[in-house]
């Protein structure tokens, strides 16, 4: 199997590239040239595992999740910690990188698009970090259901700006965010969230979660002696799931299982699983798969999980799934959300709902592969953020 | 075989003027409402009609735009309603182009839609956020269909870039005046008149200058260096605030009028 894991464009295959205005290719050719100078400029890496060392707190650890497993067909389930990050996802692992970069390109104000929070906390808490003023787009009706998330920003130091044109949601803040970088380019660089947009962030934001799997893969050789069956991990736009799968790519062995978020049903058409129910487009810059109607408008997504709720997905996972080297299933919300009170009530540990359809696949995969596997799932983060919409769906009194 | 936008720059060179280019989107404020103010602005002295395809994700258009865009997109418009628009346009005698971002393109079929817009009378179409490096096929489509590919460059673009595109470009190249979203602005940025000098060095072909136009004294100031003013939300602004739909069919009809002055008063 011959891959192709991204050429001087940015494709991956017939996806990825660029679909811009103009105004932003200036932009787009120096942060590509900032990054592959970072990439072989050994200060540029020394200052990142510093960070990561002292700061994020990497290498984050594996839990082995043996209670949980009982549950899975008996197959022997292992967590990749990335919840126990700094801020409390993986998303701190590619902000740190880009605000490095974007010090080194010399500008000083920061703009990001969040859905659920995770990305939005982690861009501001750079952002504080590194001393740059830092503006979050968040769609109004993820503000509401992510308000904890919203205040934390808040205390960080970054504006927070409620997003009420078209869903009020993810994609709707990335448009935002993209007309502000259009008027503001020259001094303000776009911290993208995700492994989506146009070239290079697929890239770039890959390169700054493959650290997942590099670690994951040599603790998982250490404490088994052998690579996992499959490693798995949820898919929005898929940047937690490109981060542990990309050490893995090679490993044609593994497989690689990537769970998008289902919402009602993709029968119902209430989903947010673009690879499982959308198909080939163009949205936000990049070629991918979309969901989109027959006029090439794109369908508001819609899923439990605010970081999840996303019409696009990476271009990478879509050339993965094209070439048959990653699967894309879905999980519906009622099956993620069984996962994630499964997780916490046999290992006490609060997941992300994002996560928790992780969790769903391990499930059902575990059982489809039997009790001698051993499946890597990538806990992408914790759900502490999650609380109040975990509360209202289980029924608990706040 | 020139098509009819590229008439269009022919006569406005010979009579030492900057034409007049007017954006409205398809199906708004509704499907007739949409004829009708194409028919005013053409009564009223615009030399090109340029449809918008409303698109659920514009992410290089302002607030004006946007709404128009929900609006329509509610109303049920498709390709379907963008080509219509077109064949009314082009009847009218003036030169009309559509104006689209990539994916419905796409998603139409890149030959079928090219084919659609010749068909329907059209001289070009406007893709703002296709870039050069992706429009292999889109560019066979187009010169298969005899009509004209439009770019769109920036303040920011390089000198070499600009090269690059406007060797693609046919009809005429959109210079976007300042680094941001569609919208009306209260001055035209003074980047514009550069970046019309330095896209000129690059090309023989007109150059309209887009984004912030809305009164006859910014479209005379353009009409100093440019071969074309484009504007769009200043229209659909007026029709939005029209308490009537006459209302709105009067107030874009004299606000053309007022700029058809304005190009004729430049040179």
């Amino acid at each position: 199997m011959t891959i192709e894991l991204g050429d001087v464009l940015g494709h991956f295959g017939q996806y990825g590239g660029r679909f811009v205005p103009e105004a932003l290719i200036g932009a787009l050719d120096e942060l590509e040239a900032a990054h592959n100078a970072a990439k072989t400029d050994p200060i540029f890496q020394a200052e990142l595992a510093e960070l990561h060392r002292t700061y994020t707190g990497r290498p984050s650890i594996i839990t082995e999740a043996k209670r949980f497993a009982e549950h899975a067909g008996g197959a022997r389930i292992l967590l990749k910690r990335e919840d126990l990050n700094h801020t409390g996802s993986h998303k701190i692992n590619n902000v740190l990188g880009q605000a490095l970069l974007t010090k080194k390109m010399g500008k000083k104000r920061i703009i990001a698009e969040t859905g659920a929070g995770q990305h939005g906390v982690a861009s501001a808490t750079a952002a504080s970090l590194m001393g740059l003023e830092c503006v979050v787009y968040m769609g109004e009706e993820d503000t509401r259901r992510q308000a904890l998330n919203v205040a934390r920003m808040k205390l960080l130091g970054a504006e927070v700006v409620p997003v009420t044109t078209g869903s009020r949601t993810l994609k709707d803040a990335i448009n935002e965010a993209m007309r502000d970088w259009v008027t503001n380019v020259a001094t303000t660089h776009y911290m993208l969230g995700t492994v989506a947009g146009p070239h290079p962030f697929p890239t770039m934001v890959r390169d700054f979660h493959k650290i997942i799997g590099e670690e994951s893969r040599e603790q998982v050789l250490a404490l088994t002696g052998t690579l996992p069956d499959a490693v798995l991990a949820c898919v929005g736009g898929g940047s937690n799931a490109i981060g542990i799968f990309h050490a893995f790519i090679p490993d044609l062995g593994v497989r690689l299982i990537g769970l998008e978020a289902g919402g009602d049903g993709i029968e119902t058409g209430r989903h947010a699983a673009t690879i499982s129910g959308g198909s080939a487009g163009v949205l936000h810059g990049t070629r991918t798969y979309v969901l989109q109607d027959e006029n090439g408008q794109t369908i508001e997504s819609h899923s439990i999980s605010a970081g999840l709720d996303y019409p696009g997905v990476g271009p990478e996972h879509a050339y993965l799934h094209d070439i048959g080297r990653a699967e894309y299933r879905a999980v519906n919300d009622d099956a993620a959300m069984a996962a994630f009170s499964l997780l916490c009530r046999t290992e006490g540990i609060i997941p992300a709902i994002e996560t928790a359809h992780a969790l769903a696949g391990a499930l059902v995969i575990g059982k489809e592969l039997g009790p001698n596997a051993t499946l890597l799932i990538n806990l992408s983060g914790r759900g502490d953020k999650d609380v109040q919409t975990a509360a209202d769906y289980f029924g608990i009194p706040l | 075989m020139s098509t009819a936008l590229e008439l269009v720059f022919e006569k406005t060179r010979a009579e030492n003027r900057a034409a007049l280019i007017a954006y409205i989107p398809a199906g708004f404020p509704n499907s007739l409402g949409c004829e009708r103010a194409i028919t005013a602005l053409v009564d009223a002295g615009v030399d090109a009609i340029e449809i918008g395809y409303p698109y659920s994700d514009p992410v290089m258009d302002g607030p004006t735009i946007q709404e128009a865009a929900e609006i329509s997109l509610k109303g049920g418009t498709d390709a379907a309603d963008v080509f219509s628009a077109l064949k009314v346009a082009s009847a009218t005698g003036v030169a009309a182009v559509v104006m689209t971002y990539w994916n419905p393109i796409e998603k139409y079929g890149v030959n079928e839609f090219a084919q659609s817009i010749a068909d329907n009378g059209g001289s070009g179409v406007i893709t703002p956020d296709l870039t050069i490096e992706e429009s292999g096929r889109w560019l066979e489509a187009v010169s298969n269909c005899g009509i004209n590919p439009i770019y769109v460059v920036a303040p920011s673009t390089s000198d070499a870039r600009l090269a690059k595109v406007t060797s693609k470009t046919g009809g005429f190249v959109y210079a976007a005046s300042v680094m941001g979203v569609t919208g009306a602005r209260t001055s035209v940025s003074v980047d514009a008149s550069a970046l019309v000098a330095r896209v000129k060095a690059t090309t023989s072909l007109p150059v309209a200058v887009g984004l912030g136009v809305s009164t006859r004294e910014q479209a005379k100031e353009v009409a100093t260096y440019a071969d074309a003013v484009i504007v769009g939300s200043a229209f659909i602004k007026l029709l939005l605030n029209a308490k009537s739909e006459q209302e709105g069919l009067e107030s874009i009809s004299a606000l053309a009028k007022e700029l058809a002055k304005g190009v004729r008063e430049g040179r």
